[in-house]
């Protein structure tokens, strides 16, 4: 019995032996394979050749090739003058950057993390997010901050916190978060082209990661609009929100939900703020079962946005209550048992998609 | 002041302000061994009336005369420092500067202006000393102490009384304040509220105005930006990582230090270790000097050269001004930590008087001048509040408008439309 079960599912499985994103059906044929950090790189250089105000600044970002190789290469070709290896010196070199885009130059701050941002948290909420208000629209700050952001793979606790609900929550910040290498290339190109600060949040186990992108993600006026979220895979069950790493996670658990005869939705939010509240809503009405996945810590995260955002607009078509995966309410731990128990792993999500939608899995204590 | 002369406090030797020669980078920069301690013995951190007097001692001791001055001197037909016109618009810029802050306090205490206001009584030699020497593009930026910087960079005064008494024709439309006054056309960058936040974003627009020169070629673009800031500023980590950066990539800059000897109700001794501010610069590799606050001619010599040695190039400098604040430290403030023999003493020092006696002294102008200008100032003023007065408050609309320049991003299409709503848009072929 179980025999037949496990080949019944292995002939299923073959037939699903494919690179979990290729449920991208938006484009004809995926031509080429191409990691995010090319993509980053690509689009850094793109932008920069395009356009002389563009610079980068930040640590290590030149003669080492940047922290992560994701500068690789451009400073050779722009320059040290375009592409500045700073001290260490969040507070003193945000603020610098902060200072040009006042004056209609377009910086690209790299931090080597998103945890060091907040040495320079002041200069980005204060000077960068406000000042278009303050002054009236006299002084607007084109301005794009950079760098990976949440965990990574035993960094400890004050190398893996994500900040995607802290700056998500301040008026006058963009906040955008890619998955795949089409999303870090378009978002990044929208990013250094918008006229307002945006803080990009990238990922550090998703630079090496391949994913296949059409020929119009390779050209150079390709972009993506901000605050519009992307449905990665469509379905009538149930809604599940992801963002960065966690997209992946999602795909992989749609997948597994749908041998339980669970099709769920996948939205990747891309942008974190603005929200793009009227695509996630739009899903839950047809859904009517929502499942926010965050990595970050899950008291006024940004699951707790999207809950109280549906709640507010389309509270009568829930048949079930909001399900919220986010990391474990814990500075991150070291250990590496404990780590993978402090960040949301696939089995939580499937499990949470299960309990939104059967209710006969109790509500445990979650990841 | 002593006649023509210029005191100023050097701490490098190679800075001179003989503009034939400048200061050059590779010579080794020394702290000399000043005449005599300033501020007095730090043991004694109880101010009493006897050691304040002595500051008045130490600053009539001529340290160092300029080469500049000394020629000025030897030519008799031309021992002054200023000219007629020059005397006069900084004798109108101070008394605007003095009047407008009088003004302020008068409507804070009538209920008109609101929240956190801080005057800048006392120190308008600073300002006027070395705002009056910048061109437009030249950029100002300022800490929540701004009202008068504003003045002296060419913000008009009814624009400064509307935006604090919070109405829609305020140079910010009422949504800066007192403590956030932006002005793009007179390049005036802020307006910041917590200190040391200011001197990065100087250190930034004077890293663009070198970018400009040097990699988007604008050939003549030497603008010089101005960092103003307190001495409670000078132990913040940002105002060392800005000197350190400014040098390194040899900004113009002129990091200019208002030491009014009080952060709030902590005494500039109390709270640094070494109270000698101009000696910072030295050791991060950019000239530091030390100049009279309270006497605007000393410092406009000062400025000059800073601003001549950033202009051409040289780099970033940090310029100490020993000035006082007449009043507390905000309108909110009891201002009772202060010992009032050393508030007499610096209100002797009035920089307005000052100047006044030198104009009259010199005879550059007459009593019948200045006294023309004061009334006219006090008219400017006047009308600024009546204007301030009628002007309307910002509609209610107005809340939710300029929290980005392009909330959509991506501005506008040729098509007049936001680019983003174009469905071509979002399949990627759309150009930008």
């Amino acid at each position: 019995m179980l025999a037949i079960a496990r080949q019944r599912m292995l002939g299923q499985s073959f037939k699903k032996i494919l690179p979990a994103v290729s449920v991208l059906r938006s484009y004809s044929s995926a031509a080429k394979q191409i990691t995010v950090r090319e993509a980053l790189n690509s689009a850094l250089d793109e932008e920069m050749s395009a356009d002389p105000k563009v610079f980068l600044m930040g640590e290590e970002v030149g003669e080492y090739q940047g922290a992560y190789k994701i500068t690789k290469g451009l400073l050779e070709k722009y320059g040290p003058e375009r592409v500045l290896d700073t001290p260490i010196t969040e507070a003193g070199f945000t603020g610098i950057g902060v200072g040009a885009a006042y004056y209609g130059l377009k910086p690209v701050v790299e931090f080597m993390t998103f945890n060091f941002s907040m040495q320079a948290i002041d200069h980005i909420i204060n000077s960068a997010a406000k000042s278009n208000y303050m002054s009236a629209g006299q002084i607007s700050v084109p301005i794009v901050f950079r760098g990976p952001n949440g965990a990574a793979a035993g960094v400890g606790a004050q190398h893996s916190q994500c900040y995607a609900a802290w700056y998500a929550s301040c008026p006058g910040l963009k906040v955008l978060s890619p998955y795949n290498s089409e999303d870090a290339r378009g978002l990044l190109k929208a990013a250094i082209r918008d006229p307002d600060p945006v803080v990009f949040l990238e990922n550090e186990l998703l630079y090496g990661e391949s994913f296949p992108v059409s020929d119009e993600v390779l050209d150079s006026s390709f972009c993506l609009p901000i605050g519009k979220a992307k449905i990665e895979r469509e379905g009538k069950d149930a809604t599940i929100t992801a963002f960065s790493k966690m997209v992946g996670y999602a795909l992989k658990a749609a997948e597994m939900l749908e041998k339980d005869g669970i099709c769920a939705e996948v939205i990747n939010l891309r942008s974190i703020r603005p929200l793009d509240r009227a695509t996630i809503n739009a899903s839950v009405r047809k859904t009517n079962r929502l499942i926010t996945v965050e990595e970050g810590f899950p008291q006024h995260g940004v699951g707790a946005e999207i809950c109280a955002s549906v709640v507010e607009e389309s509270f009568s078509y829930l048949d079930a209550p909001v399900e919220r995966i986010a990391g474990a309410d814990v500075p991150m731990p070291y250990a590496a048992n404990l780590e993978r128990m402090a960040v949301p792993q696939v089995e939580d999500i499937v499990r949470a998609a299960k309990r939104a939608c059967y209710r006969s899995v109790p509500l445990a204590a979650t990841a | 002041m002593n006649g023509a002369s210029c005191a100023a406090k050097i701490s490098t030797q190679p800075f001179s302000l003989n503009p034939t020669s400048p200061a050059s980078h590779d010579r080794p920069l020394v702290s000399p061994k000043p005449a005599s301690l300033f501020l007095g013995s730090t043991r004694k951190l109880r101010l009493s009336s006897s050691s304040k007097l002595n500051l008045h001692r130490r600053s009539g001791t001529v340290v160092a005369v300029s080469d500049v001055v000394k020629q000025k001197k030897s030519k008799s037909t031309h021992s002054l420092l200023i000219t007629k016109e020059e005397g006069l618009e900084l004798y109108e810029d101070m008394i605007l500067g003095r009047a407008f802050e009088d003004m302020c306090a008068q409507m804070y205490y009538r209920g008109k202006m609101f929240g956190f206001v801080h005057l800048y009584n006392g120190q308008e030699a600073v300002s006027t000393g070395f705002i009056k020497l910048l061109k437009q593009q030249d950029s100002v930026v300022s800490t929540y102490r701004d009202h008068v910087h504003a003045l002296s960079k060419g913000v008009p005064a009814r624009a400064v009384m509307s935006e604090l008494f919070g109405k829609t024709t305020g140079c910010c439309r009422g949504q800066g304040g007192s403590m956030h006054m932006f002005s793009r056309e007179h390049n005036l960058l802020g307006g910041f509220a917590f200190i040391g936040e200011g001197i990065p974003v100087a250190t930034g627009a004077a890293f663009t105005s070198k970018y400009k020169r040097e990699v988007l070629k604008e050939a003549d673009c030497d603008h010089v930006t101005l960092a103003f800031f307190g001495d409670g500023t000078c132990n913040n980590g940002q105002f060392f990582e800005c000197l350190n950066m400014a040098a390194l990539w040899k900004l113009p800059i002129v990091f200019v230090v208002e030491n009014n000897l009080w952060a709030i109700g902590m005494s500039h001794l109390r709270a640094t270790s070494d109270p000698q501010i101009y000696k910072k610069g030295p050791a991060f590799g950019m000239p530091g000097i030390h100049v009279d606050g309270m006497d605007v001619l000393k410092v406009r010599e000062v400025a000059k050269e800073a601003i001549g040695r950033a202009r051409r190039g040289e780099g970033p400098t940090l310029v100490e001004c020993e000035t006082y604040r007449f009043r507390g430290h905000s309108l909110a403030d009891p201002d009772e930590l202060r010992d009032p023999a050393e508030k007499a003493h610096y209100a002797a020092r009035d920089p307005i008087t000052a100047l006044k006696k030198y104009l009259i002294e010199n005879s550059l102008a007459s009593e019948a001048d200045l006294k023309a200008i004061d009334k006219k100032i006090d008219e400017v003023v006047e009308d600024a509040v009546e204007f301030a007065d009628e002007s309307p408050v910002p509609s209610q609309s107005q809340l939710l408008e300029n929290v980005f320049a392009d909330p959509k991003g991506f501005g506008i299409g040729p098509d007049g439309r936001y680019r983003c709503e174009d469905p071509k848009f979002t399949e990627g072929t759309a150009h930008v």
